[in-house]
């Protein structure tokens, strides 16, 4: 134990969209830039319910795979204006969305490269800590095989619910579909970080 | 390129559990597979900063709406954002945001019978100084019934958004008042295994920042994870 121990986790509660839903945070970039896609999804609970008060953030490397971040050591290009932050709160029905674009491949540890993929914290009422999942790309075969996070699941169902699924496309925008399973026979791939 | 250095880890008595019985949302919110361990890449030690001066200036001010105050006791919350190390979090955004003086959240669903207050919506923002430091004006919120269990009523609390310097230092809290009589029947409070990290979500009373004639003070400092000390072996 540090001489400074962590502030602990509360759960969000069921208002908080007072203090966090403002603004177009669902939009990582504006729908008409080159390369825009959308990704929907629903969360739900272990009884197959929608969760109509959660909360998805995510964030991202640009499109050549850097971070808007000092310690992202490498020499990839930063994009202007690109800053790779999102977040969406659940409507009535559990569903959220995000408009991005997909991220470059991230160097891993151990000279590996990373499949695409997002970094997702979900927070709802009555989950006293976020839980943090990982959003990849159905139409990144190759690389996901080559992806280590991914790789270090065994389960082939388990690895599944990390991949977003390429849907038919809207007005012209790529579609990717992520639902995300807090419990129950489908429940999402999480992460201790 | 030399391999990341990661964040160390939370010890496991520090955080509430994601099943915690007595808060009965927990029940069918909480994963029963155990979390997949990953070391730390980029994506981890990265994240949002938010220096950038979003804001608007009178975001750390609730206490007045459209140059009208709120009713209730005003207070002051401020403190400081350090690491387990100490070191001050410059410049990270911090989000707030709470019920009125008589227990009543601005929010639709929120059918609490108490007046809401036309002057109050309860929201907040602030950026951290150089030196980790943050100030908030607001009115001290009130408690309220919630539906978990008979007689349920909330510690009065304000509920604090915070993000660090990483993706893995992202952190949602709520922070309470010094010797309220609810603690003791609270389960979220209570959801928190460790004594110390629970009385660390207390603010405390601090006299030298109130203001005379206008405002009580009380302090609450937040810490979030440290770096490790070496880079990660594989
Ligand atoms: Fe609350």
């Amino acid at each position: 134990m540090s001489e400074f121990g962590i502030t602990a986790s509360q759960t969000v509660g069921p208002f908080l969209k007072i203090g966090l839903a403002q603004g177009d945070q669902e939009y990582v970039v504006a729908e008409n830039v080159k390369g825009a896609l959308r990704i929907d999804g629903h969360v739900y609970d272990g009884q197959g319910q929608p969760v109509p008060d959660a909360m998805i953030e995510i964030w991202q490397a640009n499109i050549y795979g850097k971070y808007d971040h000092p310690d992202d050591p490498t020499d990839a290009e930063l994009v202007k204006s690109f800053y790779g932050f999102g977040r969406s709160c659940t409507d009535k029905n559990g569903n959220f969305f995000f408009v991005t674009v997909k991220p470059g491949r991230v160097v891993g540890l151990g000279n590996t490269l990373q499949a695409p993929h997002l970094a997702v914290n979900v927070f709802a009422r009555g989950m006293l800590k976020q839980q943090v999942t990982r959003l990849y790309f159905s139409d990144e075969i190759q690389a996901n095989s080559e992806d280590p996070v991914l790789n270090s699941i065994d389960d082939a169902g388990v690895r599944d619910t990390l991949v977003a699924s390429k849907v038919n496309d809207e007005n012209g925008m790529p579609c990717y579909k992520f639902n995300i399973h807090l419990q129950g026979e489908m429940e999402t791939a999480f992460f201790d970080v | 390129m030399s391999e990341p250095v990661g964040y160390r880890r939370d010890s496991q008595d520090e955080h509430p559990p994601a099943l915690y019985e007595g808060y009965k949302s927990t029940v069918l919110r909480s994963p029963k597979r155990l979390p997949i361990k990953i070391n730390h890449t980029l994506t981890e030690i990265t994240g949002p900063l938010f220096g950038h001066g979003k804001l608007q200036p009178g975001e750390d001010d609730l206490s007045i709406e459209n140059g009208e105050e709120a009713q209730g006791q005003r207070i002051f919350v401020s403190g400081r954002v350090l690491d387990e190390d100490g070191r001050p979090v410059p410049r990270t955004l911090i989000e707030i945001w709470q019920c009125n003086a008589a227990g009543r959240y601005r929010h639709p669903i929120d059918q609490h019978p108490a007046p809401l207050d036309p002057n109050f919506v309860g929201q907040g923002r602030v950026v951290t100084s150089d030196e980790g430091e943050y100030k908030f004006t607001t009115i001290k919120p009130g408690a309220y019934p919630w539906g978990n269990h008979y007689n349920a009523w909330r510690p009065a609390h304000i509920h604090f958004s915070l993000f660090g310097p990483a993706f893995v230092t992202r952190v949602i809290t709520q922070m309470y008042f010094p010797d309220d009589p609810l603690f003791l029947f609270d389960p979220i409070f209570n959801s928190i295994p460790d004594e110390s990290a629970r009385q660390r979500l207390v603010s405390k009373f601090d006299l030298d920042s109130t203001k005379p004639d206008f405002a009580l003070s009380f302090k609450f400092n937040f810490i979030v994870r440290g770096r490790d000390a070496t880079p990660f072996e594989e």
